[in-house]
């Protein structure tokens, strides 16, 4: 046992860590407690690959931690100035791509993607605003969707499928008008099996997928990025439960 | 043929006609592109009611129809004209080839805008990706048929015709003509392989040894990336799986590239009979020709010849008499989607999605069609197999250089005096090649189309192979008189376009691009830009999710590198310009109050 878990390492920024057959880098490195940024990665989940946020250098080839698997000997860069520039420069254009309005928005405080914002030092949007037009609805009794903040990270559409038992949600759409559909005759949240207890209700990153009434009910300095850093490891239960139940 | 393009329009007519509809395309194809291509065709658009009635009929979830209907540039919700007009946008066969606006003459002719539909549903125009008739001029789509060699004095005729609405079987057949204009040709287009003898030969080696003949030959995939195809086809032999599939790649969706319409066209018979062989080599039962939407006009004749293939005994059941050795072959139509050439993504579109590229690994060989090992080969790949066979690998070998064996066909295009087919030994120079298609002052070279390499005249003597130059089959010539720029522009629109969507790098970094260059070249850019500009290009290439994104920035970097000057030249020479223009965003204003004088504009 102790020669294969010798054998079944990779190496991230010079620490040695062990990994299981089928397990990724990213799975690897979150059992190490190393922490690599990511935004549309969520453990139990299918493994997306589209933010980007976990970019490593793998034997200097660059790969998605969330999606790679690990292959003993790997040596991989990750917490390196380089790669969070290059982190910063994802986050700016997924900022600038949709209309985020931060301080006045439900989910601040308590969003993942402004929490990585703050992490990677970004001080701005940088680029130009492509202030695209995107579709609210509220026809939902109890949940709200907002397209103008989605990240397209597939959480929702994937916690539906996977943990729900559902299929509400779908993406649609090709380059930059890519867009969140809902599974509806009307394609309204309202006609759709959606209901406040499933995960997909919960597990957006950012403020698309509201409850409805229940906004702003945690005071500043008590949100979940008030009191914890995003690259705390295990912090997804804590960020749910919030999500669940705010006063918690 | 019906028109029901005010199918939203309620009534009980429209819709029994939309649930007849689908239901005869569903008996003819269940396939659902081919089912949303017959409602696109019929009722001119694919309206919610069709979505849904397509679900239901099809049993899939609602929003994997809307998904894809959304998806596919052919498909629209809005409806389009009884005569849908669609120019190519390419540098070789687009609507400027000839130095003139063709789509702008023919809007002012038929009065009508750009992606628009005239208010009275006759007629509809816009533009799409290249449509592969480089080596014809200016082309465009009308109701799916190429029309090639347009000029001023056409697209005058053609407004009439639409006006006059003549039904396009009495347009002058001259116009959709499209010749196979093969100007050298060498080991594949030489002489072609007469029915089944590539087939007989493989019988007579068996399985085993026909792999090993392909592996022996060093056959290399000649859709871009150079992948051993013996390597490929023996991957998937070995893989476990409930079925295995061969799937051929010709969805050529490459600016500049057009020699699979050609081989299409002229050598089916040898590409079915490679399928064939790779089916006969992995053990599949079932394969696929993905055909890009832009080659519809292609499909009964490829039809016919499968149609033949069958009547003698080439495909169907027990092939050429050989107990259980069965296989066919099914054509699915793709509808606008460059991206589809991606593998995985074609795999995706095969099976009824959106054409997002899968994460790797797994790899298709292991995890393709339906989940089973898949073979995915380009068009002249499946050819070059089926000479192999029958020909030996020797005979392969002594063409070509070390470690690119045999010959590459090339789709020439742009500024030269005889654009078309050229098949050449790997190894041949830039300059040879240049200098059989009379290119007479190039100045520049696109290599393997857009996502390719952009050289200047200092490397004309480098060669086209694996190891220097690497082409998919595309070589664009520009000549002193082109504007570089401009050409550089065209690219980054046609990939923010083509941009599946799906990762951050490449959905936001496309349009990024796109924008930051038509700044460039509208004047406004300055040294801070093209910083900015190589710094985004760089990591648009370096962390996309497939090859799309991975090589979209590619004429931008070539072009900084290699022509700084066609950039500097437009530069303003101030350290910073914003983006932003305060009288063009006045425009929509003085539009709406009827103003242009001197007060309705900011300098
Ligand atoms: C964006 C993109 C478009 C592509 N388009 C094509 C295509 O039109 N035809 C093709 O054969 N390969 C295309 N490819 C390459 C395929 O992914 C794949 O490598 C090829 O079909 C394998 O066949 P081969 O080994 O015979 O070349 C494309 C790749 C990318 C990333
Ligand atoms: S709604 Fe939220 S969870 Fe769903 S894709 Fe958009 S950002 Fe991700
Ligand atoms: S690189 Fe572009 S085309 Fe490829 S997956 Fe990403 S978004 Fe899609
Ligand atoms: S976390 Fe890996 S790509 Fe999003
Ligand atoms: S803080 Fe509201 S969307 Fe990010």
């Amino acid at each position: 046992m102790s020669a294969d878990t010798k054998q079944n390492t990779i190496t991230i920024d010079g620490q040695e860590i062990p990994f299981l057959a089928g397990q990724t880098i990213m799975d690897a490195a979150l059992a190490a407690g190393v922490y690599i940024p990511h935004l549309c990665h969520r453990q139990g989940l299918t493994p997306h690959g589209s933010c980007k946020l976990c970019v490593v250098d793998a034997d200097n080839r660059s790969v998605s931690a969330c999606t790679m698997p690990a292959v003993a000997g790997q040596r991989i860069s990750n917490n390196t100035p380089a790669l969070n520039e290059v982190r910063k420069t994802i986050t700016q254009m997924l900022f600038i791509e949709g209309n985020h309005i931060c301080p006045s928005c439900e989910k601040c405080g308590d969003c993942t993607l402004q929490a990585m914002a703050y992490h990677l030092g970004m001080l701005d949007g940088h680029f130009p605003q492509f202030f695209q037009r995107r579709k609210v609805d509220a026809s939902h009794p109890t949940i709200m969707l907002d397209r103008d903040r989605c990240i397209l990270c597939e959480l929702c559409v994937r916690a539906s499928r996977e943990v729900d038992g559902k299929n509400v949600f779908a993406i649609a759409g090709r380059g930059i008008n890519a867009h969140l559909i809902v599974n509806s005759a009307s394609g309204k949240l309202v006609d759709s099996d959606l209901e406040t207890s499933d995960m997909a209700a919960h597990i957006c990153p950012v403020g698309a997928i509201l409850i409805k009434e229940h906004g702003y009910e945690v005071p500043i300095g008590q949100r979940t990025f008030d009191l914890h850093q995003v690259s705390e490891i295990g912090l997804e239960k804590t960020i749910l439960t919030k999500a669940r139940q705010p006063d918690e | 043929m019906k028109n029901v393009s005010d199918a939203d329009s309620n009534t009980a007519g429209t819709t029994g006609l939309i649930h007849s509809i689908i239901a005869k395309a569903y008996t003819e194809s269940p396939h659902l592109l081919h089912v949303l291509y017959t409602l696109q065709q019929q009722c001119l658009h694919i309206s919610e009611e069709a979505v849904h009635k397509v679900a239901a009929h099809l049993d899939l979830p609602h929003s994997q129809v809307d998904s894809v209907v959304e998806f596919y540039s052919f498909f629209h919700k809005i409806p389009r004209g009884r005569y849908d007009i669609l120019f190519s946008n390419c540098t070789s066969c687009g609507y400027m080839a000839g130095g003139v606006d063709l789509m702008a003459i023919l809007g002012q002719r038929l009065g009508i805008v750009a992606s628009n539909t005239r208010n009275d549903g006759l007629v509809s125009m816009g533009q799409t990706s290249c449509i592969g008739m480089c080596d014809h001029g200016a082309a465009l789509l009308v109701n799916g048929m190429p029309i090639v060699n347009l000029d001023a004095a056409m697209i005058a005729r053609i407004a009439a015709l639409v006006e006059a609405e003549i039904p396009l079987e009495d347009w002058p057949s001259g116009w959709f003509q499209v010749d196979d204009n093969i100007r050298v040709s060498g080991l594949l287009l030489k002489d072609r392989l007469s029915a089944g003898t590539g087939l007989r030969a493989m019988l007579a080696l068996g399985a085993a040894d026909t792999l090993s003949k392909i592996i022996q030959s060093g056959l290399r995939g000649r859709g871009g990336a150079g992948f051993s195809t013996g390597m490929k086809w023996q991957f998937c032999r070995e893989a476990q799986g409930a079925a295995h599939y061969v799937v051929c790649n010709a969805d050529e969706g490459e600016p500049g590239t057009f020699k699979d319409r050609v081989l299409l066209h002229s050598h089916a018979d040898s590409l079915f009979e490679g399928m064939t062989v790779c089916a006969f080599a992995v053990g599949a039962k079932q394969g696929y020709l993905y055909l890009r939407g832009e080659y519809r006009y292609l499909l009964p004749h490829l039809q016919s010849v499968l149609a033949r293939r069958r009547k003698l005994g080439l495909l169907g059941v027990d092939i050429l008499g050989q107990p259980g050795f069965s296989f066919d072959i099914d054509i699915v139509v793709g509808a606008g989607a460059y991206i589809c050439g991606e593998e995985s993504a074609l795999i995706e579109s095969l099976e009824g999605k959106r054409g997002i590229p899968r994460v790797r690994p797994p790899f298709p060989v292991t995890h393709g069609y339906r989940g089973q090992p898949t073979v995915v080969n380009n068009v002249e790949t499946f050819i070059a197999a089926a000479h192999i066979v029958l020909r030996g690998s020797a005979w392969f070998r002594a063409v070509g250089t070390g470690k690119s064996a045999g010959s590459k066909i090339l789709s020439i295009s742009g500024d030269c005096a005889a654009p078309g087919i050229y098949e050449y030994p790997f190894g041949v120079t830039i300059r040879q090649v240049l200098h059989d298609c009379m290119a007479k002052d190039a100045q520049a070279v696109q290599v393997g189309g857009p996502s390719g390499t952009l050289i200047g005249s200092t490397e004309f003597d480098r060669r086209l192979s694996f190891d220097d130059l690497s082409t998919g089959g595309s070589l664009m010539v520009f000549s002193q008189a082109r504007d570089l720029l401009a050409v550089i522009v065209n690219f980054a629109h046609f990939f923010a376009h083509e941009s599946c969507g799906f990762c951050t790098p490449c959905r936001a970094g496309t349009t990024l691009l796109k924008n930051g260059l038509d700044k460039i070249a509208g004047g406004h850019g300055t040294r801070y830009d093209l910083d900015e500009m190589q710094r985004l290009a760089t990591l648009v290439k370096c962390r996309s999710h497939c090859g799309l994104g991975q090589t979209a920035a590619n004429p931008i970097l070539d072009g900084l590198q290699r022509f700084p000057q066609v950039f500097g030249q437009r530069l303003v020479h101030r350290d910073f310009e914003p983006h932003f223009d305060l009288d063009a965003a006045l425009e929509e204003a003085r539009q709406i109050s009827h103003r242009d004088d001197a007060a309705a504009h900011i300098e």
